[in-house]
């Protein structure tokens, strides 16, 4: 199969675009400022076209395949968000505009900034975050402020639950903050005891996933916050998992102080290989000013005559910036694209249907998987991949085999609480029959882990490529083309 | 909408799980605030919501509709046909991270030519697979260099010509308040580019950063910078914008230890300031210091050339609150955007589309110094961005060149308060020679009001 690289493609003397002449004379450059060679590929159209076609014929996406992925939330992205994106009146607008040439660009961040507000139970939101770990380490930026703000800049210490996103310690201690792990108890649940004898004097905040990454919504949440709050700390909500929420329960109602949106998770705007995602962050009223710069605003109210007009505002006691410009706007508008195809009514059946799959998919793989934390589960959930009986295989070979049947695996090794974790989202988007063909393949490849565990050991066999080595990867470390060897 | 079930299959499937209705899926959340009435619309069609979206989007005025001498960290280009062809395919789009090698060949390899071209164009030795944009990438350069003097070291350089937003983050970036941040000063000379920052490098400093062109367009030599940056033991960053590459000299030829830059110029449209692609490549000693995915080759167990996400020891899912950075995404879509546009321009278009800017640019730059009472700041070699004194406000200017269509250049004033008065003009090769005599009339009217 193997596709030959840019630089091997690349023949002297094509060219993919030609530029018209310079219609202006002709100035100067001086040859101290110029390169010497310029070591780029030469290739025409065809070639770049039929590359890259071919390259992503290798890959698994949505549009050809289920994706179980927990916490990854990988629904359908749809059509219409790609159309709405790509309007000129947003995708050709420049971010130093004049506000009056970008009233509609600011209208729909206004009005996503409100919808965010609405669904979370929050009193302000920022849209500028890129990306969900983005979104975490503005929250634990504006943690920081609120407490050295109020004179408390000893409190440091961050408590983070051990089934939280890998994501929360980096973040925590990106910002300076000491980070302190939390257990969980037998029921998947925050240890209470534990937490307690975390509530001291330089306590800054829990980071609490919820429903947690073991997909379980965690049974003392109130005291949870509460014991939190009474020590003076603030909770950071991680909203990765907002696909089990929208219109079942707002965040911000149950003491929640600031929460990260994924809208490339739950508002379906598209992974696109690993980003662009977008992080907005929702917060409750007493951080409203810490929320980083700039916030989009109404200016003037609307009367009879004129329509709102909006501007950017900086909060009071803001962060400050976390990125260049406004945040990823054409990620914003295919959310707002989405939100609007929903309304109140299609938000809340996103996440009733999201978990109806889940909680199917449980009741059909329980009796052939381990599930250690065996009770009702929101949108995902979490099973063993591995039977006392087949000792030799391991998650990762169900995982591997799944890509024989054209399924991508469950999300794998991860939360690290539980043995050789399966860890499966379905999403909402899923029919009965995509779940039901997955159940069975799932259950024929545990016949198969005990008749022929080779069959699963050498998988996959059906994939453009076979199993990679890793750590000739790692040791070779050839990280661009033409240089062998770094 | 996008629910496929209908109620027949959805009764079925509550019947294997054992519950009577959904509702019952909800009981371990608190009753108080269970299902919320949200104060929202009611749902559109496709067709409402188009219509809806159509018309916030006719409230803009872009750059379709005006003439544009607009950048300051954002340009207008042209971007060939087969981009967006390309980045259309839902295969490259609706994939996921490529944590399973075996089905995102696709993703990893289109990744590691990537990674090829950005080492080439920069004269580096290693590309990351990107990080958010360029303000990011270069406080993501503070962290590197933080990491890498083992927190030894907290005084960061930093040139006032970088670009005030990417400033701006650094210090939110913070680092947890350690950070000694020099070099950019209110009172600094913004005239004197880099000899300006020598004196403030010495045996504290972690980190260097310039832009390259800077702010303000120009083209500095940053050898002895990096001389000097290099006998105090700290590193350099320079923060590129890659199309004034084609035709300018590479960080790698000044010495630069860290490229950073906005990759927004290679093919990714204004988008109203995102997605863009931040830019981040440095030498080879400090690869294990680097944040970001990072894709490497190696061979399958059918013994076919492959590629895999290598290093992740470096990321924060592995070494957790030891990382150097939590980034766990990158602009995999905006990579593969510059990716097809670098290889449909190639050694030849890149070389072309920079030297048009050039031409351009000084051009107009000529012709405006020439008006009575507009004046180039600096006599500083510039790429395709320059800075007037204008006679008037800025943004009076701006308010008269857009009553006849023209987006007027940056109010430099915003961020610099010796710079009152002072406009930040971008030309690119979009800006015909009609378009750059008709600024160049309305700014002289502009002066005879």
């Amino acid at each position: 199969m193997t596709e030959p690289l840019l630089c091997e493609l690349s023949i002297s003397g094509r060219r993919g675009v030609q530029y018209p002449k310079p219609d202006v004379p002709v100035s100067k450059i001086p040859d101290t400022l110029i390169r010497e060679a310029l070591p780029m590929p030469e290739l025409s159209e065809i070639d770049v076209v039929r590359h890259f076609t071919r390259l992503s014929q290798l890959n698994h996406c949505i549009d050809t395949g289920f994706y179980p992925l927990g916490s990854c939330t990988m629904k359908y992205n749809p059509k219409i968000n790609e159309e709405t994106a790509r309007l000129p009146g947003f995708a050709l607008t420049h971010p130093f505009q004049p506000i009056e040439t970008i009233q509609g660009n600011l209208e729909l961040m206004y009005h996503l900034q409100e919808w965010l507000k609405e669904i979370g139970g929050f009193a302000g939101v920022t849209l500028q975050p890129a990306a969900g770990a983005h979104g975490e380490l503005t929250g634990v930026l504006i943690v920081r402020a609120y407490h050295e703000d109020r004179g408390e800049s000893k409190r440091i210490k961050i408590l983070i639950p051990d089934s939280a996103h890998g994501t929360n310690p980096a973040t925590s201690a990106m910002s300076g903050m000491l980070v302190k792990e939390l257990p969980s108890d037998e029921r998947g649940n925050i240890d209470l005891i534990a937490l307690r004898a975390e509530c001291d004097e330089t306590l800054a905040g829990l980071m609490l996933t919820n429903p947690n990454t073991l997909g379980l919504f965690d049974e003392n949440v109130s005291e949870v916050i509460d014991m939190v709050h009474k020590a003076g700390g603030l909770v950071y909500g991680d909203g990765a998992n907002m696909n089990a929420l929208l219109g079942i329960i707002r965040p911000g109602d149950i003491g929640i102080d600031i929460l990260h949106y994924n809208l490339h998770k739950t508002f379906s705007t598209p992974h696109g290989g690993g980003g662009p995602g977008s992080g907005p962050v929702g917060v409750a009223a007493h951080l409203v000013n810490f929320l980083p710069d700039p916030v989009v605003i109404i200016e003037e109210e609307a009367d009879d005559e004129k329509p709102a007009f909006y501007g950017f505002a900086r909060p009071a006691k803001s962060i400050g910036r976390v990125k260049a410009f406004h945040g990823h706007y054409l990620v914003m508008v295919r959310a707002y694209t989405y939100m609007l195809m929903q309304g109140a009514s299609g938000l809340r059946k996103i996440s009733e249907y999201a978990v109806l799959n889940a909680n199917y998919l449980l009741a059909r793989l329980r009796n052939v998987y381990h599930v250690p934390y065996d009770r009702i589960c929101m949108h995902e959930f979490v099973a063993e991949g591995c039977w006392d009986n087949a000792p030799d295989i391991h998650a990762l070979d169900i995982a591997k085999r799944l890509m024989d049947y054209k399924f991508h695996p469950p999300t794998n090794y991860f939360p690290l609480i539980v043995h050789e974790a399966l860890m499966i989202e379905p999403t909402e988007t899923e029919s009965k029959q995509v779940l039901d063909l997955f159940a069975d393949t799932m259950i024929k490849i545990a016949q198969e882990a005990h008749s022929n565990p080779e069959m699963l050991k050498t998988a996959p066999h059906h994939t453009p490529v076979g199993r990679l080595d890793e750590v000739k990867a790692a040791k070779d470390l050839v990280l661009c083309c033409g240089v062998s060897s770094i | 909408m996008y629910i496929p079930h209908t109620e027949k299959e959805r009764d079925e499937m509550l019947r294997v799980i054992g519950i009577d209705q959904i509702a019952d899926l909800f009981e371990d959340l608190p009753a108080s605030h269970k299902f919320p009435s949200l104060n929202l619309p009611d749902r559109l069609t496709e067709m409402e919501t188009l219509a809806e979206l159509q018309s916030l989007s006719w409230m803009n005025e872009s750059s379709q509709d005006l003439i544009c001498f607009l950048g300051a960290g954002a340009y207008q280009h042209f971007i060939p046909s087969a981009v967006d062809s390309i980045l259309r395919r839902g295969e490259f789009y609706t994939a996921y991270t490529p944590y399973q090698p075996e089905v995102s060949q696709g993703t990893l390899q289109a990744i590691f030519d990537y990674q090829s071209l950005i080492t080439a164009l920069t004269g580096m030795d290693v590309s990351n697979a990107s990080h958010y944009d360029g303000a990011t990438s270069t406080a993501e350069a503070v962290s590197m260099a933080i990491a890498h003097f083992r927190n030894k070291r907290s005084k960061v350089v930093v040139s006032p010509s970088l670009h005030p937003h990417y400033r701006e983050t650094i210090r939110t970036y913070n680092h947890g308040g350690i950070l000694e941040i020099v070099g950019d000063e209110d009172d600094a000379d913004l005239l004197r580019g880099p000899e300006s920052l020598y004196s403030h490098i010495d045996q504290k400093t972690a980190l260097v950063i310039v832009q390259y062109p800077d702010f303000f367009g120009h083209v500095f030599d940053y050898t002895k910078l990096a001389e000097i940056t290099h006998q105090a033991g700290s590193l350099l960053a320079i923060a590129v914008n890659p199309l004034a590459l084609g035709l300018l000299k590479t960080p790698g030829d000044f010495g630069a230890d860290i490229v950073t830059g906005e990759g927004q110029p290679l093919g990714i449209p204004l988008s109203f300031g995102g997605p863009y692609l931040g830019i981040f490549a440095t030498r080879k000693e400090y690869i294990r210091k680097m944040a970001g995915r990072l894709v490497g080759e190696t061979l399958d167990n059918r013994g076919q050339r492959a590629y895999v996400l290598t290093l992740t020891a470096r990321e924060q899912h592995i070494r957790r609150e030891r990382a150097t950075s939590n980034i766990c995404s990158n602009q995999a879509l905006m990579v593969l955007a510059s990716t097809i546009y670098m290889s449909l321009l190639g050694k030849h278009g890149l070389r072309q589309v920079s030297e048009l800017c050039y031409h351009k640019a000084h051009y107009a730059a000529e012709k405006i110094n020439s008006l009575k009472e507009f004046h180039l700041w600096s006599e500083t070699p510039f790429f395709n961005e320059f800075v007037i004194k204008c006679p008037h406000p800025v943004d009076e200017i701006n308010e008269y060149l857009l009553d006849y269509g023209v987006l007027g250049g940056y109010n430099l004033g915003n961020h610099y308060h010796k710079l009152n008065q002072h406009m930040l003009i971008a030309v690119t090769e979009m800006n015909t020679k009609d378009e750059i005599d008709s600024l160049v009339d309305l700014l002289a009217e502009v002066s005879n009001d």
